[in-house]
């Protein structure tokens, strides 16, 4: 009580500020301090990322091609198969094959036909299906005799940088810095207005330029952390190439963080519930996941989707992290993408200078 | 340290904000001398937050005048905010943060203000310097809350409604606070709906109702205007069925009688007298009075009677 009464009985004195106190830093301390703090978020920034490619890296790792299992009724024709390195032939009857094959177990049916004949069945939409097809057939009629009239040498190519891991880890990346830039600055922002805590801070003198500054300058040293991460890893853990220089990586990263952050601050911009905020973030990266290319190339959609794919920013980015990381592409091969970044960052940027409430 | 000159600290004049179609502020007029603890006192929905909101420049008057500090919003924001401390309703800071932290924060908005261990100490808040917000006790994140409000040492500090929802012995903690930055001599203006916090803290009082100022002056003065004296309550069995307020009211020394919930309260200039003419009166008509309390009228009595209703804590 006495040191209580000392104080309340002193007259408090004004202090001049030290470097390290000026509202920037401070501001920008209370981003990380925000962040370090909050475990989920470090998971969803840092750890995920690795964890999916990881999974990814083994689920489509490039060990020997493995054999295709199919089903043969008939001792003859499986023994004949059974030659082929590149099939793993079983003998079934013909009830249990038919379940098999339904169920996926063998990918093709291989039954003798009257005649010396024989009937091959299977889903031609299935890849693996149709190889296998090709190989019964080639099998069966070298073994009757047919030879190759063109000699063909085959020269199996494993090298990085064609491999699905170095396809994936870049869409990786480019999907890791949408939802760090969208969600890191998005959900900050509308959870200080939900809180009343944006009209605290402005009915201080804190500058506004400033506040948002904060978030940009945060982003960047995070930016560094969750960009070596992923790429260290996969470098690391399964060669992934890093072709291109390595400056001009770091600045596409940046370009696409920047961009999409001005889209979370967009979203953020008038936003007053969490709930709200989330459905127009889904309602903004969801097309993107599936269209973007981030796990299989856009190519797969028709031709006449192309034009718009390319427009959105999450493909800019893939495509220009990959021309960077497997082609080894420097920054005037990737101009468009660049181009097309920069359009939304500067679209979403004023636009959310426009729009946007304090309170 | 704040300024002693004679000026005013803030001046006010028809000020005016309707939301849709709600008038939340009807021509409302304030000056407020520097130096002097201002309460705005009333229930909720009175226009207080309004008016305060308005004079920290938060909220646009559809009419009126608002000075601050001799200084206008429009011309002078950015001076006045470093000037000004502000506690709001319902601010919910980081909870992440802990409150060395937060107070350092705000802090740094400022050009010149007070050490951020003084602000803490002020605010008993040593203990808790390390710890995050999300450990703190209501009492204490309300404390914090005027740590930042302090922290840039402000000429004139706005307190929108610092006790709400704090037990008592928290609010009383407050108070000793609050009386503190007042013998510092820094001009407060609050709100309240605590009657009690008004009389005890405030220098001057201003009872708004509806949007409108109806009662200004200092506690001592407006319970005079109503007469001072005591208020005498009473009730009584069975209701008081046969009980005629008119005779009540014709007692020495009872000037008004008002009845309320099947109780009596009588306003009477000399309790001495006015009780035992009210006890013979009652044992006169055999009516035995099952509760009888006096206390000297509070500024919860001028509301009553100028309102007809009470104030009421939620």
């Amino acid at each position: 009580m006495s040191d209580r009464a000392a104080v309340l009985d002193r007259p408090l004195r004004a202090v001049p500020l030290a470097f390290r106190e000026r509202s920037l830093v401070q501001l920008t301390l209370v981003r990380f301090r925000e962040f370090w703090r909050e475990p989920e978020a470090i998971f969803w920034v840092f750890i995920f990322p690795i964890l999916l490619t990881a999974g990814l890296g083994i689920a489509f790792r490039s060990g020997p091609a493995q054999a295709l299992p199919i089903g043969v009724t008939d001792d003859g024709l499986a023994a004949v198969l059974q030659a082929e390195p590149s099939l793993s032939v079983r003998r079934l009857d013909a009830r249990t094959a038919e379940d098999q094959l339904r169920l996926g177990r063998i990918h093709l049916l291989v039954t003798p036909e009257a005649g010396g004949g024989v009937r091959l069945r299977y889903d031609d939409t299935n890849p693996e299906s149709r190889t296998a097809g090709l190989l019964v057939e080639r099998a069966l009629q070298r073994a009757a005799g047919v030879r190759d009239r063109v000699p063909v040498t085959a020269e199996i190519a494993r090298e990085p940088g064609s491999r699905y891991i170095d396809f994936v880890v870049p869409g990786l990346l480019g999907m890791n810095l949408m939802g760090s830039g969208m969600w890191g600055v998005g959900f900050a922002i509308v959870d200080a207005r939900r809180k009343r805590l944006l009209k605290r801070l402005v009915a201080s003198p804190m500058s506004r330029a400033e506040y948002l500054l904060s978030f940009l300058l945060s982003r960047l040293v995070l930016l560094l952390l969750e960009v070596t991460a992923l790429v260290g890893f996969g470098v690391l853990a399964f060669g992934v190439p890093v072709n291109g220089p390595v400056w001009q990586l770091a600045l596409l990263c940046v370009l696409a963080s920047l961009c999409f952050s001005a889209l979370g601050l967009l979203i953020a911009s008038r936003t007053r519930t969490i709930e709200a905020a989330s459905g127009w973030m889904n309602f903004v990266m969801l097309p993107m996941w599936v269209f973007s290319g981030v796990f299989f190339s856009y190519e797969r959609f028709p031709e006449a989707f192309h034009p718009f794919i390319r427009l959105l920013p999450l493909t800019a980015a893939i495509d220009a992290l990959r021309a960077n990381m497997l082609q080894g592409a420097g920054l005037e091969q990737v101009a468009p993408e660049v181009a097309v970044m920069g359009g939304w960052l500067g679209l979403s940027f004023f636009a959310a200078l426009a729009l946007f409430r304090w309170r | 340290m704040p300024a002693h000159s004679p000026k005013l600290a803030l001046r006010v004049e028809g000020l005016r904000k309707t939301y849709k179609d709600v008038v939340a502020v009807d021509g409302v007029d304030l000056a407020v001398q520097a130096g002097e603890c201002f309460g705005l006192l009333g229930p909720n929905g009175a226009g207080k937050t309004t008016t305060i909101e308005i004079c920290e420049g938060l909220l646009e008057p559809d009419a009126g005048v608002v000075e601050v500090l001799g200084l206008s919003w429009r011309n002078s924001a950015r001076q006045l905010r470093q000037r000004l401390g502000v506690q709001l309703q319902d601010t919910q800071l980081s909870e992440k943060l802990t409150v060395e932290e937060t107070v350092r924060l705000f802090r740094s908005f400022y050009h010149r203000g007070l050490a951020v261990e003084d602000v803490i100490a002020l605010m008993q808040l040593e203990e808790k310097r390390k710890a995050r917000l999300s450990a703190l006790s209501g009492g204490q994140r309300q404390r914090l809350a005027m740590a930042c409000a302090l922290v840039g040492d402000p000429e004139l500090l706005f307190l929108d409604e610092p006790t709400t929802g704090l037990d008592p012995q928290a609010r009383r903690q407050l108070w000793e606070l609050i009386d503190a930055l007042k013998r510092e001599g820094r001009t407060i203006v609050l709100t309240t709906h605590y009657m009690e916090e008004a009389e005890r803290l405030c220098d001057r009082v201003a009872i708004m109702d509806y949007g409108r100022i109806i009662a200004l002056g200092t506690p001592a003065e407006l319970i005079a205007s109503i007469g001072g004296g005591h208020v005498v309550e009473f009730s009584v069995d069975g209701g008081g069925a046969g009980l005629d307020p008119g005779e009540l009211a014709a007692l020495e020394g009872v000037r008004s009688v008002r009845r309320n919930n099947g109780r009596y309260e009588l306003q009477v200039t000399d309790w001495h007298r006015a009780v035992p003419c009210l006890l013979a009166a009652m044992v006169q008509r055999r009516i035995p009075v099952s509760e009888l309390r006096t206390h000297s009228a509070t500024l919860e009595d001028v509301f009553v009677t100028l309102t007809g209703r009470h104030l009421r804590d939620e």
